[in-house]
């Protein structure tokens, strides 16, 4: 039987969809059967970051109220034959789908799938009390800002009030060169205020933005950055032991020169 | 006024990141003290618990709560005293 994962932040714009999308990948990529879950009613948006908006035709409201079988609603990826997409309806809002629902489908799909990754929507009303419900896992998403780390000691919070202990953290878009000139919060002030185990270190990389643009996930970009910080994140998910990034911000006289004329 | 000194000399005040950390210290300090009316209620039948093994205490007249300022939380409890266990000594080498 596989492992269901929750994607959680509390807040919204710190890089869930973008990590589920990514480490999924990342997993399907490796040989394991992966299942990506957007329960972000109302807001989906797990289907353009994979590229796989224009193969929509069920969703997960369609499964949960009997109009369609999971087969169905559920969509094979372009680059990889073991991952898939059950994507959220648009047109409804979260309360189309309860968590009883959920739990009974990550079930199902916990017997197919060696990995189910659910992609939370942000806030703490009913479409995250969907999300966790049928989870065995949580991963919280960051980032090195005081209101990104407010909401998810508050999630965090919930997560162990819903029984779901022991979440692990991802810290997203740090930037090296900011923490060592002092000016943003480092790895360890986070750790250190949080309090729960660091799954990964994901630096703040514009390929992201150009990955998103085309619907092709980072991880399979060999040169960026943040593709490298999540497949790693993925060898840890899998139980592997692996290093965290060198985010060491480069020494170089070429990158001391390029600063000293701001061109970075 | 230092501030815009600094960005007309193109520089910017230091270490920000010290204040984004005690903020949020402080900021959590709060979120996490409100505490929920179920978890006060198990805190103080624990506290009962622990000293009425030492001392018979008014229960009815007993009043715990969080004192919440800028700087800090503290848990306030006021707890009248009705008498002192004389055997509290043997009762403390025996448990």
């Amino acid at each position: 039987m596989g492992e269901t994962i929750v994607i959680t932040s509390g807040k919204g714009g710190v890089g869930k969809t973008t990590t589920t999308a990514n480490l999924g990948t990342a997993l399907a990529f490796a040989g394991y059967k992966v299942v990506l879950v957007d329960t972000d009613i109302g807001l989906r948006n797990l289907d353009v970051v994979m590229g796989l908006e224009n193969r929509i035709v069920y969703d997960i409201v369609d499964v949960t109220s009997g109009n369609c079988r999971l087969k169905q609603a559920l969509i094979k990826d372009k680059r990889f034959n073991s991952l898939y997409l059950l994507p959220a309806a648009q047109t409804k809002d979260k309360t189309a789908v309860s968590p009883d629902e959920m739990e009974i489908l990550c079930e199902e799909l916990q017997d197919e799938f060696d990995y189910t990754l659910i992609d939370c929507p942000a806030g703490i009303e009913q479409g995250f009390y969907n999300a966790i419900a049928g989870a065995d896992k949580a991963v919280v998403v960051t980032t090195p800002e005081v209101s990104a780390v407010r909401d998810a000691d508050r999630i965090i919070g919930l997560l162990e009030s819903a029984d779901l202990r022991n979440p692990k953290l991802i810290i997203n878009r740090i930037r090296p060169r900011m923490v060592k000139q002092g000016d943003m919060m480092d790895i360890e002030d986070i750790v250190d205020i949080l309090a729960i185990d660091l799954l990964g270190v994901v630096p703040e990389d514009e390929k992201i933005i150009v990955s998103t643009n085309k619907g092709e996930p980072a991880v399979m970009d060999v040169i960026s950055q943040a593709g490298e910080a999540y497949r790693r994140i993925a060898q840890r998910i899998r139980g592997e032991e692996v290093s965290l990034m060198n985010l060491d911000v480069s020494n170089s006289i070429m990158g001391k020169l390029k600063r000293l004329v701001g061109m970075r | 006024m230092w501030e815009l000194l600094f960005r007309v000399l193109g520089k910017h005040t230091p270490n920000s990141r010290i204040y984004a950390k005690e903020r949020l210290r402080l900021v959590l300090v709060h979120d996490r003290a409100s505490i929920s009316p179920y978890l006060m209620n198990r805190l103080k039948e624990d506290l009962l618990r622990v000293i009425s093994d030492y001392m018979i205490i008014d229960e009815e007249g007993m009043e715990v709560h969080l004192d919440q300022d800028e700087q800090e939380v503290a848990l306030v409890a006021s707890i009248p005293v009705k008498k002192i266990r004389r055997d509290y000594m043997e009762r403390g080498q025996t448990s």
